[in-house]
């Protein structure tokens, strides 16, 4: 069988700057892969690369075992791909129900004279994405602040409204990038409960980007290391972490080390 | 009782309708005051159909005048060139609302063909090629001597009358509210908030900037058509930037994504307009200060800068009044 998602040899620079360089990763149906490295290492560069926020200098990204490399963003959600981001990208002055509502738009039929009209099958539909959306909510925990704009939600339900809202795209793969930044230790946890129920709930894969060295080795089946965007090491997490390339990647980096 | 809450901004719309032609059929609202009136209403269309592009999508039209007049041009030579379209016939309405319509569609492929290129574009590059749209399409208009050059169109019939024009601000008003308020609107809400994101959740964002435009566009032209069967003229100098500029202002005042802040913001500046034009003719001729009509934008000038200072949201924010707001169900 085929990977969900292959990516194969890819590379991209900015300017001078080779951020990424041969890259290549298979993520099987099901799994939960992690992708790991220093700062700057070109992590959310791999992830703008595979939802076509920028085309790759070299390489090829199957999706399906088809290529997607050259597509627009939004054509690679349509196929399935969903993401969230390092830095929030919320919809600020949208309510949190909105947020979520804005991912089925893709899905729907009505056109714009069933909506200039309001015409019963654009109501139909718009009440179905409606239950859609504050059945998702509930499964964040959002629930209690469904009709609230989302500029007023704490960070951490931040985080949970972005996962929300990617999965409304109803995505076979979702790339979490550091999921679990800025969150408590007690956040963690839950997160990675979270995350897991997805999992088996949606029946999506999962690729994420992590620097809680806890939370990857707790969910991820397999990672990759990436330093100056090349490969150093993969494999189980627990068996990665020990390894001498690894280790110095990360330590001589950042000279503090809690 | 259901219903009732429904039509709740029909039920209010009516009774402004109602109350403006008692007082006039009673006398107290004199024909004077009746075309500030209209013009309010016509206003409220330019600038609620704005909001589309620059509130509600995020984008940025200076040329929305342009639009209206394609609208007014079109109709108005439909009506009073082609066909000689005349009051005295009942048939006839029949024709000048077919012309209003036709005007609304061919300012919409404008907004098509000046959006699908340049929606490419962002931020000040777009207001540009905006800016530069509603100029040209006034130069053009200047030199088309078919339809009265630098005179302007003259003699269409007055076929625009306070029951007409308020039928469709009110539609303009219902239409675009029930777009912002649907799964499109959301889209287009999106774009505003965070392009990238909107992108990212599967918006094909190029197509619903696109939409905006044509959909903004085409109520911009029908207002045109009927300021310019109200005026019973259509000049180009009537939809150059200044005018363009003063529905911009009208969208900011009110409040940058607010349709109610659009109405309220162009019944204010159309009455206000109007009283500083009579100030300034008062202060000219009885008071002998020499200043001219131009005073008025540079009084908005300062209005604008004062908004920026103090209320930057505008009047209403992003805030809609309840009336306009659909209710969904609870559930
Ligand atoms: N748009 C861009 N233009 C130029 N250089 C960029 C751009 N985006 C990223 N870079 C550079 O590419 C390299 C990789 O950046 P990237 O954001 O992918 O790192 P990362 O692994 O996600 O880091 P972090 O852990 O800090 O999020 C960095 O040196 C960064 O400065
Ligand atoms: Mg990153």
């Amino acid at each position: 069988m085929t990977a969900l998602l292959s990516i194969q040899n890819l590379t991209h620079c900015f300017g001078g700057l080779k951020a990424v360089s041969e890259f290549s990763y298979e993520v099987p149906e099901g799994v939960i892969y992690g992708l790991i490295g220093p700062n700057g290492s070109g992590k959310t560069t791999c992830f703008n690369l595979i939802t076509g926020i920028y085309t790759p200098t070299a390489g090829k990204i199957l999706f399906n075992g088809e290529e997607i490399n050259g597509l627009k963003p939004f054509r690679i959600v349509h196929k399935g791909i969903a993401r969230t981001f390092q830095n929030l990208r919320i919809f600020n002055n949208l309510t949190v129900i909105d947020n979520i509502r804005v991912a089925r738009h893709f899905t729907m039929k009505s056109g714009i004279f069933q909506t200039f009209l309001r015409l019963p099958s654009f109501r139909e539909e718009e009440a179905k994405v409606r239950e859609e959306a504050l059945g998702l909510i509930s499964l964040m925990n959002l629930s209690h602040r469904a009709t609230e704009l989302a500029k007023n939600l704490p960070y951490g339900e931040l985080r949970r409204l972005e996962i929300a809202r990617a999965l409304a795209t109803k995505p076979k793969l979702i790339l979490l990038d550091e999921p679990a930044a800025g969150m408590n230790p007690k956040e963690t946890e839950d997160l990675m409960k979270l995350i897991l129920r997805v999992r088996d709930e949606f029946k999506v894969t999962i690729f994420l980007i992590e620097h809680h060295m806890k939370f990857v080795t707790g969910i991820c089946e397999r990672v990759k290391v990436i330093d100056f965007g090349t490969t150093i090491a993969e494999g189980r997490p627990e068996d990665v972490v020990k390894e001498p390339k690894v280790l110095e990647a990360y330590l001589g980096r950042k000279a503090v080390v809690c | 009782m259901g219903t009732l809450k429904k039509m709740k901004l029909v039920l209010a719309a009516l009774t402004f309708y109602a109350v403006v032609q008692v007082l006039n059929l009673a006398g107290i609202l004199n024909g004077y005051f009746m075309v500030i009136i209209n013009r309010s209403l016509i206003a409220v269309i330019f600038a609620v159909s704005l909001n589309l592009i620059n509130g509600i999508t995020g984008q940025f039209s200076l040329g929305h005048m342009g639009f209206a007049a394609v609208g007014a041009y079109v109709s108005g030579t439909l009506t009073t060139l082609f066909f000689h379209l005349n009051l005295n016939h009942p048939f006839d309405n029949l024709g000048f609302l077919a012309a209003i319509l036709l005007g609304g569609l061919m300012a919409s492929l404008a907004g098509f063909l000046i959006g699908f290129p340049s929606l490419r574009l962002k931020g000040d590059y777009l207001a540009i090629v905006t800016l530069g749209f509603g100029e040209i399409i006034r130069t053009i208009l200047n030199n088309i001597s078919y339809v009265g050059g630098p005179r302007g169109l003259l003699g269409i019939p007055k076929f625009s009358n306070f029951t007409v024009i308020f039928l469709f601000a009110l539609a303009t008003i219902v239409l675009i509210r029930n777009l912002v308020q649907s799964s499109i609107g959301r889209s287009m809400l999106s774009i505003r908030e965070n392009e990238l994101a909107s992108e990212l959740v599967g918006v094909d964002t190029t197509r619903y900037k696109v939409l905006g435009f044509v959909v903004g566009a085409f109520f911009a032209g029908i207002g045109g058509g009927l300021l310019a069967h109200l005026l019973q003229i259509a000049h180009p100098t009537q939809y150059g930037f200044y005018a363009s500029a003063l529905i911009l202002i009208m969208v900011y005042v009110g409040g940058i994504g607010s349709l109610t802040g659009s109405i309220i913001a162009a019944f204010s500046l159309t009455f206000l307009t109007e009283g500083l034009r009579v100030g300034i003719d008062w202060l000219r001729d009885t008071v002998g200060v020499p200043i001219g009509t131009e005073w008025t934008m540079v009084i908005y000038a300062v209005l604008l800068i004062l908004i920026m200072l103090f209320k930057t949201e505008g009047l209403m924010g992003m805030r809609e009044a309840k009336i306009l707001i659909i209710k969904e169900k609870e559930g």
